[in-house]
């Protein structure tokens, strides 16, 4: 039962070690550190892939490897060991992460061949490699939390990878700060673990739960917390503004980072919490809501979209929805989440790299006005990108329509009333996923060119070609693959015992071939909008149109989510510090002085005690004091 | 073996010779300041290579009558916080003398007495945690305001004078409380003892009755909570921070305000158990104010004054620090002694590096920095970091302490655990805008020729930043020393409920 394996570290270490080696080995290393960069994401991947094929050969009971390395934190009770451990679930990422980041390494060769600073970028890559293996091969929530956290340094260092510009140096800094509100979950949800389970790990919890240690009121908070932190890393509603602003970052790191790994972290957490959420239904509600708000957040702010990457940005954002929705359905949920979270991960990097490549060839231009009829022009571009986008649409074999279309259908079977509402969003964000891809698509290779002077589209070189051809493959075939034979949910059933609740035989609300038909006509009026507006013929202004419906405009604003997080915490946080710092100096530090000066009053006479400074002193601390006796009395409690 | 005397005599005898020298050795006083500050730190570390960490007393002990018509003794003793903070001050001095090597040129008074006065400090700071006769303590206590006084007023920088001042009234005003609470101590222990004491192992078999130990726990918590500093006391530090030398700040943040803290686990817990557990709830709210507080007002700096900034953020760490101290569990009592250790690493880079910034572009202005990842990568670097580590990243050493002290709190105050966390977005805050400010964007004019750190400066940080990276992965190494002392002291509570 319990295998062990001596390799899992050198999953971590080596792209660690390489990316501590490129940043210490300053400019020397400049020539050739993307080639260690790219060999150590390759070794790692190498590892992956041994480990993989090790797995497969064991009995579906003894699949899941650990590695314990040494005792990282012992107080009291409190015990963590840096352990790692490798399952089904955990090797579904690393092979993702370190297959995909390989390639993305390889691209980035060519991608970032002119810019001085190279070198730092392939250690930021290996770093986030590193980091995020960590974050799926920790088997508690602590380890986890390091590789959390190590991830968001990653994506800070890379979206202000040119921070000399003050914009993109703010973009970092705006997603630090959202995931760190997400963090506040994650801490809480591990001390909400310690005391209920007295374990952080994964498997502590699991057993804990199983014995009913625990209310359900406790359960429940702890699945809020999760979600908490899954919705700060996966950028859904209400901590998603960040995302858009971390399209600062250099493609590849959108493609790498932002579309296929990183962000769906949340995913991952509430899937590795499986336990959790299953015995928690009013956090399972709240998955399920999130997840769709932000499916049609995303899409919405998808078509409104002039910038490629922005565009894109949305489009994950609402897939992501998609991937949490499901993960908030229960056991079979989980692995068809998973499912979509891989083929989203193909085709998703596949079309930021296309983007990336329209850029290289354009300029760095990203508003699509100025783009169009680039498929003669960029021909392997464009048919890598069409095939991500028949994939990402879901048009039947392509990847997309085997995972999306699972979701709908359990969104369908959710059952009642509930059923039909979910069915109703995923079909409808299906429609707006066809609208919002077509209008990119025509924009950008069809219709007339509307370049701007200077422009000379090309192709790109093979480094950066192959990477695209080799996701196109998978955006291809994955779904199909996956789905054969249902090999994926049973790979994935020993963790989400997915098996067990019969799928299959369960009764559906609608046949599955009629929930294919339905998401196919969605499909077909998304794409039929687009090619109306956007097809043959249609002039597409260079500048957007400002005399557009109230909708666009806000849409076109992120339906103002930046505005409600200035309105609601920014501006009142302001002048909360502009307060707290006049008190500081006036009354606190005033309060000491005019102690000071009282006493020496007192000593010339009782002049000036009545002064009224004095006695504004005293009122606010007074004032003060009342708060605070409040406060303890609550804390006594 | 007196190894602790010995410890504590060589960098006095080391000021005396540094002092001794002809004024206009400049470079020998700092090289033989350097040079004995360096065996100590060696010496420090022999010693701690014997230290017993199965066990929670104190170790080391010396115990000789000193004025025996008083009960006074020359106690000295360290559990494993005691030795932490010796090692952190033993290693920070070194680092200090190094790093501000060209810092003690702009002063009243010569550069061979900077270095002297730091010697000095360093023997005050080895002897206030190992006393373990209450009088010596306090005797520490107040003498080390003396070097630091002379090390502000003297050699720093705006209105050293009157920051310097205000430093010594504050602590003047604590240690008086304190005095008075120790006289109590000492008349008490007459009454019940039959003879009476200063030795802190007897003293704490005293019964008092809840006024009276109200009333003393109040004279020790006062002076401690003016040094840590805690909410509403810390007025007096962001003008001292401000005013002294960097190397004077990191010894000032990095060591001797965890006097405070550590005279609250060592004197407040032990001597007054009850008054503790009946005031624990005000000290957590005391202590939750202190971390937004000084959050916010980091942020407020945060375009400000950048050694103020550092001072802010200390207030809110110190916040923590108590936080976990009065929580009474074992989590949070070797995650606040832990926080003591760290707190000193992180704050000493933080202070150091700034240090550097502002010694180059001659402004502690945030606002007249920028681009600095461009032009001096390295210096920028090590400020990263150190901010990454004042956040509290996991991977770096502070956010295993945070993160016990939160756990430990949680365990008994729930409520107060959770409004701590949020305190972890504001930290974010409060490092990374003066990060984009000073480091990110367009190089700003007249920073465009600063020099990147030379290999002084690399060597002085080198040590710091492997220690923040090293205990991030490996805290268990300090925990093992920490874990026995921290639990006795916590069992000894008798906390209802407990196991």
């Amino acid at each position: 039962m319990n295998v062990t394996s001596q390799m899992l570290v050198f999953l971590i270490a080596i792209p660690l070690f390489s990316a501590a080696l490129l940043l210490l080995g300053g400019r020397a290393l400049d020539k050739v550190g993307h080639i260690i960069g790219t060999l150590a994401s390759t070794a790692a991947f190498a590892v992956g892939v041994i480990e993989f094929l090790a797995m497969l050969g064991r009995a579906p009971e003894n699949r899941a490897v650990t590695q314990p390395l040494f005792t990282w934190i012992e107080v009291g009770n409190f015990n963590v060991g840096a352990t790692l451990l490798l399952d089904q679930l955990s090797v579904c990422f690393v092979l993702l992460i370190t297959g995909v980041g390989t390639l993305i390494h390889i691209y980035s060769i060519a991608y970032m061949s002119h810019d001085k600073d190279r070198r730092r970028f392939f250690a930021y890559l290996n770093f986030f490699i590193a980091a995020m293996l960590l974050l799926v091969l920790g088997d508690s929530y602590l380890s986890l939390y390091v590789g959390w956290e190590g991830v968001g340094l990653a994506s800070y260092l890379l979206i202000g990878f040119w921070n000399q510009k003050p914009t993109y140096a703010t973009a970092a800094k705006k997603a630090f700060i959202a995931n760190r509100v997400g963090d506040v979950g994650l801490s809480l949800a591990v001390m909400i673990a310690f005391v209920q389970f007295g374990s952080v790990s994964f498997s502590g919890v699991a057993e804990g739960i199983e014995a009913g240690q625990t209310s359900s009121l406790a359960l429940n908070t702890l699945g809020l917390a999760l979600l908490l932190a899954a919705v700060g890393k996966s950028a859904q509603f209400p901590l998603q503004a960040w995302l858009g602003d971390a399209m600062a970052g250099p493609t590849p790191v959108s493609a790498l980072i932002h579309a296929a790994t990183m962000v769906t972290a949340g995913v991952y957490l509430i899937s590795r919490s499986h336990f959790v959420f299953d015995a928690a239904s009013v956090a399972q509600l709240c998955v399920v809501i999130v997840g769709a708000i932000t499916l049609l957040f995303g899409a919405i702010i998808g078509m409104a979209k002039d910038d490629i990457k922005k565009a894109l940005a949305a489009s994950t954002m609402s897939q992501i929805g998609y991937m949490i929705l499901a993960t908030g359905l229960g056991p079979v949920g989980y692995a068809f989440a998973m499912m979509h979270l891989l083929t989203h991960g193909f085709f998703k990097a596949g079309m930021f790299l296309g983007a990336g490549s329209v850029m290289h060839g354009m300029n760095d231009e990203v508003d699509m006005r100025k783009y169009g009829g680039l498929r003669k022009y960029m021909p392997i571009t464009f048919a890598t990108f069409g095939l991500g986008y028949l994939a990402i649409i879901g048009v039947p074999p392509f990847a997309g329509f085997y995972s999306k279309d699972k979701i709908i259908e359990i969104a369908l079977d959710a059952g009642g009333a509930k059923g039909i509402i979910l069915g109703s969003i995923t079909l409808l964000g299906a429609a707006i996923t066809a609208f919002y891809m077509s209008r990119v698509m025509l924009m950008t290779f069809f219709g007339a060119k509307r370049w701007e002077a200077g422009a000379h589209p090309h192709e790109s070189p093979a480094l950066m070609t192959i990477p695209m051809i080799v996701l196109a493959i998978g955006s291809v075939s994955a779904g199909f693959f996956f789905n054969m034979g249902d090999r994926f949910i049973n790979f994935l059933s020993p963790i989400f015992h997915s098996g067990e609740s019969g799928h299959g035989e369960k009764e559906h609300l609608l046949p599955p071939i009629v929930v294919s038909a339905l998401a196919l006509t969605a499909v077909a009026i998304g794409v039929s909008i687009a090619i109306a507006k956007y097809g043959r013929g249609k002039a597409i202004p260079a500048v957007a149109p400002s005399d557009v419906s109230l909708w666009t405009k806000v849409a076109r604003r992120d339906l103002l989510q930046d505005e409600f997080n200035e309105t609601l915490f920014m501006r009142p946080g302001q002048e909360l510090t502009k307060a707290l710092a006049v008190i500081d100096e006036k009354v606190i530090d005033g309060a000491v002085r005019g102690v000071g000066s009282i006493t020496l009053d007192v000593a010339s006479g009782l002049r000036k005690t009545q002064t009224g400074f004095v006695r504004s002193y005293a009122l606010w601390i007074t004032v003060g004091a009342v708060g605070i006796l409040a406060a303890i009395a609550v804390m006594s409690l | 073996m007196n190894w602790l005397t010995i410890l504590g005599l060589l960098p006095l005898i080391g000021s005396a010779a540094v002092f001794l020298l002809p004024r206009e050795k400049e470079v020998l006083a700092k090289q033989l300041a350097l040079g004995i500050s360096s065996l100590v730190a060696v010496a420090g570390l022999a010693m701690a290579t014997s230290f017993d960490r199965g066990v929670s007393g104190f170790q080391f002990v010396e115990k000789y009558s000193w004025i025996p018509a008083f009960g006074i003794n020359y106690g000295l003793g360290v559990d494993g916080m005691a030795l932490l903070l010796i090692l952190l001050a033993l290693i920070l001095t070194p680092v200090v003398i190094l790093a501000c090597w060209n810092e003690a040129e702009g002063g009243r008074w010569s550069v061979k007495t900077f270095f002297a006065l730091l010697l000095i400090l360093e023997t005050m700071m080895i002897g206030v945690f190992a006393a373990t006769d209450i009088f010596l303590f306090y005797l520490f206590f107040e003498a080390m305001l003396i070097p630091v006084y002379f090390l502000i007023g003297g050699y720093g920088s705006g209105e050293r004078a009157a920051a310097a001042v205000k430093f010594l009234l504050y602590s003047l005003f604590g240690g008086l409380l304190m005095l008075a609470s120790i006289i109590g101590l000492y008349v008490v222990s007459g009454d019940q003892l039959g003879a009476a004491t200063f030795d802190v192992s007897e003293l704490q078999k005293l019964s008092l009755n809840n006024q009276t130990e109200l009333l003393l726990f109040l004279g020790f918590f006062i002076a401690f909570a003016i040094k840590a500093p805690l909410w509403p006391f810390h007025t007096w530090l962001p003008d001292a921070a401000k005013a002294a030398t960097p190397g004077t700040s990191v010894l000032l943040l990095g060591v001797l305000d965890k006097v405070g803290t550590y005279g609250m686990i060592r004197f407040c817990l032990s001597l007054f158990p009850d008054a503790s557990k009946q005031l624990g709830p005000t000290i957590i709210v005391l202590s939750l104010i202190s971390i937004f507080y000084g959050a916010f007002l980091a942020i407020w700096q945060s375009n400000g004054d950048i050694k103020r900034l550092i001072s802010y953020t200390s207030i809110s760490h110190f916040g923590f620090i108590t936080l976990g101290i009065f929580a009474f569990t074992a989590q949070g009592q070797s995650g606040s002694i832990l926080y003591m250790v760290n707190h000193g690493f992180s704050t000493a880079a933080l202070f150091l590096i700034a240090g550097w910034m502002i010694a180059r572009r001659n402004s502690s202005k945030v606002a007249d920095f920028g681009g600095l990842q461009r032009v001096t990568p390295l210096l920028a670097w090590t400020f990263f970091i150190a901010g990454l580590s004042s956040l509290a990243l996991p991977g770096l050493s502070s956010f295993v302490s945070e993160f016990l002290v939160l756990v430990g709190t949680f365990v008994r105050y729930p409520v107060a655990a959770v409004i701590g966390t949020l305190g972890i977005i504001l930290a974010a805050l409060y490092i990374l805008i003066p990060v984009q400010r000073a480091l990110h964007g367009p190089v700003l004019p007249g920073n465009e020729n600063l020099k990147d750190l030379n290999l002084r400066e690399k060597i002085a940080i080198a040590p710091v930043i492997a220690l923040i990276i090293a205990f991030g992965f490996f805290p268990q190494v300090l925990l093992n020393v920490i874990n026995p002392g921290a639990q006795a002291s916590v069992a000894a509570l008798n906390i209802e409920g407990d196991k």
